[in-house]
């Protein structure tokens, strides 16, 4: 019970962290926008074109911005302190740090989902496919955060972890993009997608239940 | 532990220690060289002289004698990475560490070759260097893996923290080589359609078989070859203050 | 709240070796229930990464730490310790209450609450402050205020003094007094020279 309550103030401590600093929920939302405002300047104006390459443009234009949000996961707990604090709690460590996770999610995720809409009508994306983006965007991105967290916390110690960072989260990627770029694009024909939901459902499951560890392990070897 | 017999148990505990490990490898490394240098010139022979040309491909099929093995290796280090990897996180076994960030750098290479391999057989093949076909892409996805492995160990100072970060990301890595495998072949099928699939013969000729699985043993022989004496430096570098390199430093000046 | 007053603290052969600098090895101490344990020498000595070791932040490169006869891993360690590093381990956007709320969340509730911790370190009134605000004194004062409000036996301290002045001083001194005067033990490092008459002090020189 008490192991609920210590998950519940961390929680409770990052959210209220991210309102009183503003910049880290409106940072990779921005980026999210402008990175997608970008793809029609830079191939032109071709609504078909646009069209056919939107979910892509938006998935990977998501799967960048929860890797640019990433390094706000540890970083200020690892300059002040206060990742020591959590990891010496007699809680289980990987408890606590799956609340960060969720917090981070909360704060960096759950936006793009609100903004995803509105950028699916800039790109021209048909209407019956906006409702599944946002099914893969919920299901996707608490994993790009689950998966980003390990890479994170091999990589806050360094003093230039930005670079070996995203080759370290980018590849293991690649099954979310796969799966819910495809499944958005499917939707777009009018196709079924369950099969790529349950695939999501399952990533999302699995990396819930391992990540975890590894991330708890590796903040333990990054404070040393 | 205990369904290993001693003398393994113990075997493996020699094994462990540095001094050891450096003067085995010392007597087996001539057995090693021999074994691979004709096992190589064997397969090499069965295969580009022996073999005969494929009927539909002519002789650029030949190249799989290298292309393959490589692309069995570069899967199969990365296992044993991961799994050495494991054995020095768990039991703290300095020699595991260093068979893990030793083997990387050899996988990478492999990995490179089955890429660049594959890409020369694309040319006769499909007309083009590249095509992301599922194969190649996945190749190109564990690369990308073994780089940050390597990176990952280059950029964190101390060597023993740095053994059991790449430690838990080869571990992590190995979760998901199976799930990233199974979504590239499920995004291949699905753009590409039933496009190139001569990379995977159903049947291959006894003749062509025996070269490639000689081939595939001679780069197992490589690797053994290649990751020993990458060990052997490393164990050199890290125990430069240990009594036993003194002494080894000094017999060889004399 | 010290409860037990059969607490031990051992570490055996300890060694540690930095890029290539041995910087303690073969390190023995045994600390009870009681004693205060003061880690002396220069920068650079390995006082720090001692001190990280008893945390088990750091391996040792041989020997263990044993907490009542047993690894700090297997053991009820680290529901026993507290720690104090360098940094404050408090977050500057968050009040001085709200900090302590979440520390207190991370452990077991301890001796006194945490209204009674802040008058204890004299910081009753600031409460409500945005941690940022606080003189770098009182920030070092509320980090060690979390000692006061979770369940813990031996303090880890590393340079509790700094930016501290002399009252403050006086009054961890205090607090460290009782503490042990109440069968708990503290490990701390300090360039000070620290005034426990009462307290049983041993003394390892890191050179």
């Amino acid at each position: 019970m008490s192991l609920f309550y210590a998950f519940l103030a961390i929680i409770r401590r990052d959210l209220l962290l991210a309102v009183r600093r503003r910049s880290e929920i409106a940072n990779p939302l921005l980026f999210f926008i402008l990175v997608i405002t970008l793809f029609p300047l830079g191939i032109g104006a071709q609504p078909h074109l646009l069209q056919a390459i939107a979910p892509g443009i938006i998935w990977v234009s998501a799967l960048l911005a929860a890797m640019l949000s990433l390094d706000s996961l540890f970083r200020s707990d690892f300059d002040d302190g206060s990742l020591e604090q959590i990891l010496l709690s007699p809680y289980p460590a990987s408890v606590l740090v799956l609340a960060k996770i969720i917090a981070h999610w909360l704060v960096t995720g759950l936006p793009l989902l609100i903004v995803a809409p509105l950028l699916a009508v800039f790109l021209g994306m048909p209407t019956q496919s906006i409702g599944v983006l946002l099914l893969t965007l919920l299901l996707g991105t608490p994993v790009l955060s689950l998966i980003g967290a390990i890479g994170v916390a091999l990589t806050v110690g360094l003093r230039r972890g930005g670079m070996i960072l995203s080759l370290l989260v980018l590849p293991l990627y690649v099954p979310v993009l796969i799966f819910a770029g495809n499944a958005v694009e499917m939707a777009g024909s009018g196709l079924p997608v369950d099969a790529q939901i349950n695939i999501l459902i399952s990533i999302l499951c699995l990396s819930l239940v391992l990540a975890p560890w590894p991330t708890a392990a590796a903040l333990k070897m990054s404070v040393n | 532990m205990f369904l290993i017999p001693n003398a393994v148990v113990r075997f493996f505990h020699r094994m462990a220690s540095p001094p050891h490990f450096y003067a085995f490898t010392d007597k087996v490394m001539p057995w090693l060289i021999i074994s691979f240098v004709l096992l190589t010139g064997f397969g090499l022979y069965g295969g580009l002289y022996l073999a005969p040309s494929d009927y539909q491909q002519g002789d650029s099929y030949r190249i799989i004698y290298i292309h393959v093995p490589s692309a069995w290796m570069s899967l199969f280090i990365y296992m044993v990475m991961a799994i050495s990897g494991a054995i020095g996180l768990v039991w703290r076994i300095k020699l595991a560490e260093i068979v893990a960030i030793s083997s990387a750098p050899i996988g990478a290479s492999f990995t490179f070759i089955a890429l660049f391999t594959g890409s020369l057989w694309g040319k006769p093949m499909w007309g083009t260097w590249w095509v992301w076909d599922a194969r190649l892409t996945s190749e190109l996805i564990l690369l990308f893996l073994y780089l940050g492995v390597i990176g990952l160990y280059g950029a964190i100072d101390d060597k023993r923290v740095a053994s059991k970060a790449i430690a838990i990301l080869a571990l992590v890595g190995v979760v998901n080589i199976p799930i990233i495998h199974y979504s590239v072949e499920w995004w291949n099928t699905l753009h590409q359609g039933p496009t190139v699939t001569k990379m995977d013969k159903p049947s291959i000729h006894v003749s062509m078989l025996i070269p490639l699985l000689l081939m595939a043993l001679s780069f197992k022989f490589y690797y053994l070859i290649a990751l020993i004496q990458r060990i052997r430096i490393e164990l050199l570098q890290r125990e430069r203050n240990a009594q036993w390199v003194k002494a080894k430093v000094l017999e060889l000046r004399l | 709240m010290p409860n037990n007053s059969t607490s031990r603290l051992q570490g055996s052969d300890l060694s540690c070796v930095r890029d290539d600098r041995v910087l303690f090895d073969e390190l023995c101490f045994e600390l009870n229930s009681g004693q205060v344990l003061l880690l002396e020498g220069e920068n650079g000595s390995g006082k720090t990464s001692l001190l990280r070791i008893l945390c088990g932040f750091r391996e040792p490169d041989a020997g263990q730490v044993l907490w009542c006869g047993s690894a700090i891993n297997d053991s009820q360690y680290y529901e026993d310790m507290a720690y104090v590093g360098h940094l404050n381990g408090v977050k500057k956007e968050l009040t001085a209450l709200e900090n302590l709320k979440v520390s207190l969340a991370l452990g077991k509730a301890g001796q006194y609450s945490i209204a009674q911790a802040l008058a204890k370190v004299q910081l009753a009134d600031f409460d409500d402050a945005i941690v940022q605000t606080l003189s770098a004194g009182q920030q070092r004062r509320l980090s060690l205020a979390r000692l006061l409000i979770t369940h813990n036996n031996l303090w880890i301290l590393d340079e509790p003094f700094t930016s501290l002045d002399i009252k403050g001083i006086t009054l961890i001194e205090s607090l460290m007094t009782e503490h042990c005067n109440k069968g708990g033990m503290i490990i701390l490092t300090s360039h000070h020279d620290i005034a426990l008459p009462s307290v049983d002090v041993q003394r390892i020189l890191l050179s």
